[in-house]
C-alpha cells in the first residue's frame, strides 16, 4: 500500500486516494469476458485484467506475433528480410514502417517464399534454402533474417536447420525469427525479435573494451527521422549512441552493441527483454527514458547526464533544455490556450507511449478521459491508473463497439490511435491523432512536443467540425 | 504471345497480390447487416482490417477466433463458436460469414460442420452462416473474392419463380464505380440485384446516430431470389469456371450467363450496355448516348497526348484487363501486364490486342513488383496504372503512377475513385492523359535544354 504524494500534502484528501484492489466499471458489457479488462478510475486504484489471450469474436485491435516481430527488425537498414510462409504476411508488411535510413534501403523490400499449397504438403524448406540463396546471390547482404508465419510453425520446417545450412553455406548470419502468429500475441513477437536480435549482437570473441559515454538506444524506430534527432540531442550532451535497436541500424553498428556501456529504452513494450538480457549477459545497465513530451524528454535528458555522472554532460544537458525550453514554451503555451479543456481518448500498442501521452495532453491543457493499450502490462496500468483523474475508463485489449462506446459516453473530444481506429473516430465526429507506425512527421523530443501540440490543433480546431455537429 | 510466368523464383519479391481470406471479406462487406469471421490467428484479422480501412477510409469490423497454441493443437473449434457467440450479442447480424485461414485450414478444421452444430445446438433461425475455405496459400485476393462470391450464392440462392430482374455480379471495384452501374441501369430502366453492393456499407455519409454496422448492401432476399433472374451479367471474364458465380447461377437454375469484362473503356461499356438492351429489350437513352459522345470527343482531345503514353498495368487481373483495353484504345500502349495473381486467361483474352499492338508488349503472371519494375525500365514505361503499391515503381523508376484499384492507402478516396461507364471512362481517361501531361511539363523545359542547348563558344570557354 503506497500514499499518493497529494494525497500526503493535503490530509483530508487522505481516504480518498488510498489505494485498494479492483474496482470494475458499472458499464455492463454484452461480453461478460470482457468485464475485467476494464475499469473506471474511482475513488480508488482501477486495476484491469491485462497481458492475457484476446477473447474469441471480440474484434481486438491486436495484431499477431508476425507483425510483433517484424516491426521490431524491420528497421535493420541492410538485412534482407524473408518472411517463410504465404503471400499475405509479406505483403501486409511491405515497407509499412515509416522508419527512415541514412544508408542502406535493402530492409523497405518484402521477401517472401509465397508457399502454395504443395509447399504446405511437401514442406516448405527446399523452397526456403533456395530462396535464400536467391537473394544472397542477389543483394550480398551480411545478415538475413527469415520470419516464421502460422503455417510454418503447423507444417514444421525446420527454420533453425535451414538457417544454419545456409548461414555455413554462404559465410553470413542467417537468423530464425520464431514468430508463428498462434503462439501468442504482439508481445510474443517482440520477444521473438529481441531473441532474433540476442543471438546478432552476442559477440564471437572476448569482449571488447567498453566505449566511454557511449550507449545504445533501444525502442526507437527512426520513424519520420525520431532516432536521428535524439541522437543530435544526445550528441550534443556529449555522449555517443553506439547503436540504435533498430531505428537506422545496420549490421556493423548492432554488432558492436555489447561494447556500449549504457542501455537507454523507448518503447518499454518491445524492449525491455532485450535490455534485461543485455544487462545480465553483458552487464550493460539500462535506463528507461521517453522523449515524448516535454515533460518526460527533459526528465530523460537529465537522466542519462546523470547515468554518466560527468560534470561537463551534466552542464552541456541542462544548457541543451533550458535552450529548447525557452523556444518551445510560448508556442505549447500558445496552443495551449487554444486547446484547454477539451477530453482526450487513447488507444495505443504499448503502455509506455500511454503513460508518456496522457503527461503530453496535460502540457496542452488536455485532460485523458479514456486510455487503454494492445499490449499493456500490469506495471504500466498501475502508472497509468495513478496518472489519470477520477472518472477516466481505462482498458486494455478494446475492440471497436467498446471504443465507440466510452468515448462517446466519456464525451471524448479526440482520439490518438492507429490506422483502425481512425474512421471509426471520423465517423463519430470525433476529432484524431495519428499515432502509428506510418506517420511522417516526428513526434519525439521538443520538436515532436510542437508537433504534436501542432497535429492535435489542426484537428481540434478545423472548421469541418463546424459542419457536422 | 504467351503468358511468361514469373513464378520460376523460389522467391517473390514485393507482392503485386494479398492472400485469399483478404479478398473474401469484400463480399461479405457488400451483403445488409452482414458480419465476417477469421477462423485462424488474431493477425489476420487485424492485418486485413487496416488494409481495408485504409482504402475506404470506413470502420472495417472482422471478427477472429483468436486462434492460440492451444487451439492450434487441440482444435479450434471452442473458439470458432466463442467468437460466432460474441459476434451476434454485439452486432446482431442477418448474415455471418466464417472464412478459414492458413491455420485453421492445415489443422484441419471442419469449419461448415462447427457452423451447422453452432446453429443447431442453439436453435439460431434466420443467421445463415456461409463457411469459405480460403486458406492463404491457396490462392490470392481475387480467388479469394470470387470463392466468397459463388460460396454466398450457393449458401442463399433458391429455385424461385422467374422475374424480371438481372443478375450484376461485379468483381472488386469501387463505391463509386458501383453507384455509376446503378445510376445507369436506373437510367435503362432496368431491374436487378447487383452482389455485392459495397456502395454504401463501404463508403457511407456521415450521419448520426452511427451504427456498428453499415446500412446498405444487397438485401439476403435478393440474393435469395437471384436463381429466378432473367439473366446473369458478371463482370468477371478473367475468372477461372469453377470459381465463377455466374456459371453455378446458369448450371443449377438455369439463369443464362453473359461474362462481361468491367465496364470501362468504349468497348466495354459498348459491350454492357449492348447485353443489357440485348437482355432487356429496354433501348439506351440519349442521356447515356451523349455520354458516350462525350467520352469519343475527350478521346479525340487527348488522342495525341496519349499516345506518347506507354504504361505498365498490373494488379487483379479482372481490373487489368479491361484498364489494358481502354490503354490500347486510346494509344497509350502497353508495354507490361502484369497480374499479380495466377490467371490463365488473361493473356489469352488480350492475344488480339496485343498481336496487333504497335509496341512490343510483355506480360506477366503471378508478378512480384521486383519483376514488374525491371520489365517497366528495359520496355521504357512512362504511366504506371494500378493501386497504390505502384508507388514503388515512382520511387525507384521515377514512373507516375494513376491510382486504381485495391488497395490505395496513400492517397485518400480510394472509395470514390470512378471508372466505370462511359462517365467514369472520361474521368479514368482523364487522369491518365494529365499525368502524363504533368510529367511532361514538369520536365520538358530541362530535357530540351538538356538535349539542344549547346551554349555560346565564349561561354564554353569561360570567358563570359
Amino acid at each position: 500500500m503506497h500514499l499518493r504524494a497529494e494525497a500526503l500534502c493535503s490530509p483530508c484528501l487522505l481516504d480518498q486516494y488510498y489505494w485498494e484492489e479492483v474496482i470494475v466499471t458499472e458499464a455492463a458489457l454484452v461480453i461478460k469476458e470482457r468485464n475485467d479488462s476494464i475499469a473506471k478510475k474511482g475513488r480508488h486504484k482501477a486495476q484491469i485484467k491485462c497481458d492475457t489471450d484476446s477473447v474469441a469474436g471480440c474484434v481486438s485491435q491486436r495484431a499477431c506475433v508476425f507483425c510483433g516481430a517484424r516491426v521490431v527488425l524491420n528497421p535493420i537498414t541492410d538485412a534482407i528480410h524473408l518472411v517463410h510462409g504465404p503471400i499475405g504476411c509479406a505483403s501486409y508488411t511491405w515497407d509499412i514502417r515509416g522508419s527512415l535510413s541514412s544508408g542502406e534501403e535493402l530492409y523497405r523490400n518484402s521477401f517472401s517464399t509465397d508457399l502454395k499449397e504443395k509447399d504446405i504438403i511437401f514442406g516448405g524448406e527446399k523452397k526456403l534454402a533456395k530462396a535464400i540463396d536467391e537473394l544472397v546471390e542477389k543483394y550480398n547482404s551480411k545478415l538475413v533474417f527469415v520470419y516464421s508465419t502460422c503455417i510454418v510453425g503447423v507444417i514444421g520446417d525446420d527454420l533453425e536447420a535451414i538457417c544454419k545450412a545456409a548461414a555455413n553455406k554462404h559465410g553470413i548470419e542467417v537468423i530464425p525469427v520464431q514468430s508463428s502468429g498462434f503462439i501468442g500475441n504482439k508481445s510474443a513477437g517482440y520477444r521473438a525479435a529481441c531473441d532474433a536480435l540476442l543471438r546478432l549482437i552476442a559477440p564471437v570473441e572476448p569482449q571488447e573494451i567498453k566505449k566511454r559515454n557511449s550507449i545504445n538506444y533501444l525502442g526507437d524506430f527512426n520513424l519520420a527521422g525520431e532516432a536521428w534527432i535524439i541522437r543530435n540531442y544526445l550528441h550534443e550532451m556529449g555522449v555517443d549512441v553506439n547503436t540504435v535497436f533498430t531505428g537506422d541500424s545496420s549490421y556493423a553498428e548492432l554488432k558492436s552493441a555489447t561494447t556500449a556501456t549504457l542501455n537507454i529504452m523507448q518503447c518499454a513494450g518491445s524492449m525491455t527483454y532485450l535490455a534485461e538480457k543485455m544487462e545480465r549477459l553483458y552487464d550493460i545497465p539500462y535506463l528507461r527514458v521517453s522523449f515524448l513530451g516535454i515533460e518526460d524528454t527533459v526528465r530523460s535528458l537529465r537522466q542519462v547526464a546523470l547515468a554518466f555522472g560527468d560534470a561537463d554532460v551534466i552542464a552541456r544537458t541542462e544548457e541543451l533544455i533550458a535552450r529548447e525550453l525557452e523556444s518551445v514554451e510560448p508556442i505549447l503555451k500558445s496552443y495551449r490556450e487554444k486547446l484547454k479543456g477539451k477530453k482526450a481518448a487513447i488507444y495505443v500498442g504499448g503502455g509506455f507511449k500511454a503513460i508518456s501521452l496522457i503527461k503530453q495532453f496535460r502540457e496542452i491543457g488536455i485532460e485523458v478521459v479514456m486510455i487503454g493499450t494492445q499490449t499493456g502490462r500490469r506495471d504500466e496500468y498501475d502508472t497509468i491508473s495513478d496518472l489519470v483523474d477520477e472518472g477516466t475508463i481505462i482498458l486494455d485489449d478494446a475492440n471497436p463497439a467498446e471504443l465507440e462506446k466510452f468515448m462517446v459516453e466519456q464525451g471524448a473530444n479526440i482520439l490518438v490511435g492507429g490506422v483502425k481506429e481512425r474512421p471509426l473516430a471520423y465517423k463519430l465526429g470525433v476529432c484524431f491523432i495519428d499515432h502509428n507506425h506510418d506517420r511522417k512527421h516526428p513526434l519525439s523530443g521538443f520538436v515532436g512536443a510542437i508537433n504534436f501540440a501542432k497535429e492535435v490543433y489542426s484537428t481540434v480546431c478545423s472548421p469541418v467540425w463546424n459542419f457536422v455537429r | 504471345m504467351g503468358l511468361e510466368n514469373t513464378n520460376y523464383k523460389s522467391v517473390n519479391e514485393n507482392p503485386c497480390s494479398m492472400c485469399m481470406p483478404m479478398g473474401a471479406i469484400l463480399p461479405f462487406k457488400g451483403i445488409e447487416q452482414s458480419m465476417v469471421i477469421l477462423h485462424g490467428s488474431q493477425g489476420c484479422s487485424t492485418y486485413m482490417r487496416r488494409h481495408i480501412a485504409e482504402h475506404f477510409n470506413e470502420p472495417v469490423d472482422v471478427g477472429s477466433s483468436s486462434l492460440n497454441e492451444k487451439g492450434t493443437v487441440y482444435g479450434g473449434e471452442g473458439n470458432l463458436k466463442q467468437a460466432l457467440d460474441n459476434i451476434i450479442k454485439v452486432y446482431n447480424p442477418k448474415l455471418i460469414g466464417v472464412l478459414t485461414t492458413c491455420l485453421a485450414e492445415t489443422i484441419g478444421e471442419d469449419v461448415k460442420r462447427i457452423t451447422s452444430d453452432f446453429i443447431s445446438h442453439n436453435g439460431i433461425k434466420d443467421l445463415p452462416i456461409v463457411a469459405v475455405s480460403t486458406p492463404g496459400y491457396g490462392g490470392n485476393h481475387p480467388e479469394g473474392y470470387l470463392l466468397a462470391v459463388k460460396s454466398i450464392i450457393e449458401a442463399l440462392t433458391q429455385k424461385v419463380e422467374p422475374h424480371n430482374r438481372v443478375n450484376i455480379i461485379v468483381p472488386n471495384i469501387s463505391p463509386a464505380d458501383i453507384r455509376e452501374i446503378k445510376r445507369i441501369l436506373a437510367l435503362m430502366n432496368i431491374e436487378y440485384i447487383l452482389l455485392p453492393d459495397i456502395s454504401d456499407t463501404l463508403d457511407r455519409p456521415f450521419e448520426k446516430p452511427y451504427t456498428k454496422i453499415a446500412k446498405g448492401g444487397t438485401r439476403i432476399s435478393d440474393i435469395e431470389a437471384m436463381g429466378g433472374a432473367t439473366a446473369t451479367i458478371q463482370m468477371g471474364i478473367t475468372a477461372a469456371d469453377e470459381l465463377s458465380p455466374g456459371k453455378y447461377l446458369e448450371e443449377k437454375f438455369s439463369v443464362p450467363l453473359y461474362n462481361l469484362p468491367i465496364p470501362i473503356g468504349i468497348e466495354n461499356t459498348d459491350l454492357f450496355i449492348k447485353t443489357l438492351t440485348q437482355i432487356t429489350g429496354k433501348v439506351c437513352p440519349d442521356i447515356i448516348n451523349d455520354e458516350r459522345g462525350r467520352l469519343l470527343d475527350a478521346m479525340i482531345d487527348s488522342h495525341k497526348y496519349n499516345f506518347q503514353g506507354r504504361s505498365v498495368v498490373f494488379g487483379e487481373p479482372e481490373l487489368v484487363y479491361a484498364v489494358t483495353k481502354t490503354c490500347f484504345e486510346n494509344g497509350i500502349y502497353p508495354v507490361v501486364i502484369a497480374s499479380g495473381s495466377k490467371n490463365d486467361k488473361l493473356g489469352e483474352l488480350l492475344k488480339r490486342e496485343i498481336e496487333s499492338s504497335p509496341v512490343k508488349v510483355t506480360i506477366l503472371n503471378e508478378a512480384d513488383f521486383m519483376t514488374i519494375r525491371a520489365n517497366s525500365r528495359i520496355a521504357g514505361a512512362n504511366i504506371a496504372i494500378g493501386h497504390s503499391d505502384g508507388r514503388y515503381l515512382t520511387e525507384r523508376e521515377g514512373i507516375p503512377l494513376v491510382r486504381i484499384g485495391f488497395p490505395i492507402h496513400d492517397r485518400v478516396g480510394g472509395q470514390r475513385v470512378l471508372s466505370v461507364g462511359y462517365t467514369g471512362t472520361v474521368n479514368f481517361l482523364d487522369r491518365l492523359t494529365n499525368t502524363l501531361l504533368e510529367n511532361k511539363y514538369k520536365n520538358y523545359r530541362s530535357t530540351m535544354k538538356k538535349k539542344y542547348y549547346r551554349g555560346s563558344i565564349k561561354r564554353i570557354t569561360g570567358e563570359g
